[in-house]
């Protein structure tokens, strides 16, 4: 996998002057290969999910629906997205936006599901 | 002027004439301004996901709720045409994904193939969910005045024997929430799609007339993020509303 990396001063034209002490962050260049992996990985588990929604599970469809949509998720925001090469910033931001969300999700169903406990 | 400087410091005034001239003021280097701008993008995505993530909460609770007319709604759905619209949409995310890629290594024509690659994808998902759209209106399946739930207290035997089941009156008039919820969901998503299509017709113009090579990227870059956010929601629109219900 061929990884080209080019600083931003570079990218931007050279006459960049280094700061020394701040965090200097790479721009990465993620590769067509890395692309295409990433796509073939998107295709095949859409292929999972629909093999497996024509499977008898009872509530385990819903399960597995889910756990192959959080995957290709995932993959999207780590590959597509380019999360994975990114500042901790970023992927700092990314993770407290999902924790936040689940969060929300979370306690808004547990409220739900609770508010007639022992009644069913 | 003088903010910049006082950011700056001793022995880095060089910089502040030397900067590439994308370059706002306020910012220290390229690099900063960088890390700026995708931490507000980032940002912004995450209010969106907040946005959908309360319909998709809504949609959990009801299809508990009224699960067999969550069911029965869901069992109208054609499944090759959502899998085929899914393809597209992973198809158009990997396109832009080419495009970002073009636009970093400074290859004009094929930033400009990705773009008008990404556009027609875009289009032709947008065109599949018109079709499913219209045979909604055909069958009276839009919530509304129109709307007709007796058909689900009836289904035809082709519906029996694909496994739906007759439902009571009270049940069958809660598929009305279904196909609310469905609307609701994938036209958002559509909406999504339509102004990230208007967005990428404004960047093809550009990139087509030699725009994005002097390594200001920002927008190709920020643009791609926002059209992956949007296959990420479907790709979780999709299982949701065409697959889990796919036996009961």
């Amino acid at each position: 996998m061929t990884e080209l990396k080019t600083t931003g001063h570079a990218a931007a034209g050279g006459h960049g002057v280094q700061h020394d002490g701040e965090q200097h962050t790479e721009h990465h260049i993620v590769s067509p290969v890395v692309y295409l992996a990433c796509f073939v990985a998107l295709l095949i588990c859409t292929g999972l999910t629909v093999g497996a929604s024509y499977i008898e599970m009872y509530s385990w469809n819903a399960v597995v629906a889910i756990a192959i949509g959080v995957f290709k998720a995932t993959l999207v925001v780590l590959f597509f997205m380019h999360v994975k090469y990114s500042s901790k910033l970023t992927k700092l931001t990314v993770g407290a936006g999902v924790f936040t969300f689940l969060i929300l999700v979370g306690m808004s169903l547990s409220d739900y599901i609770s508010r007639a406990w022992g009644q069913w | 002027m003088s903010d910049s400087q006082a950011v700056l410091g001793t022995g880095e005034h060089a910089a502040h004439v030397e900067h590439p001239p994308y370059q706002r003021h306020h910012f220290v280097s390229m690099d900063q301004q960088n890390e700026t701008v995708q931490f507000g993008m980032w940002l912004f995505l995450l209010t969106e996901i907040m946005f959908f993530g309360g319909l998709f909460t809504a949609y959990m609770i009801y299809r508990n709720w009224y699960y067999p007319a969550f069911v029965a709604g869901s069992h109208q759905l054609d499944i090759f045409l959502g899998t085929l619209n899914t393809l597209v949409l992973i198809s158009s995310s990997f396109t832009m994904a080419m495009g970002v890629w073009c636009a970093e290594t400074r290859r004009s024509r094929g930033l400009v193939l990705s773009l008008v690659a990404t556009l027609i994808l875009g289009l032709a998902f947008l065109g599949i969910k018109t079709d499913e759209y219209h045979e909604k209106y055909v069958k009276h399946h839009i919530p509304g005045h129109t709307f007709d739930w007796k058909g689900f207290t009836n289904p035809t035997p082709e519906e029996i024997a694909k496994g739906d089941k007759a439902l009571a009156p009270d049940m069958a008039q809660k598929t009305e929430v279904y196909f609310s919820l469905y609307f609701a969901m994938t036209g958002m998503h559509a909406l999504h799609m339509i102004i990230g299509i208007v967005l990428l017709c404004g960047m093809l113009f550009k990139a087509s007339r030699g725009g994005y090579m002097d390594g200001h990227i920002a927008f190709v870059e920020n643009f791609g993020l926002y059209w992956h956010f949007v296959d990420i929601v479907w790709i979780f629109l999709f299982p949701l509303l065409y697959l889990i219900s796919r036996h009961q």
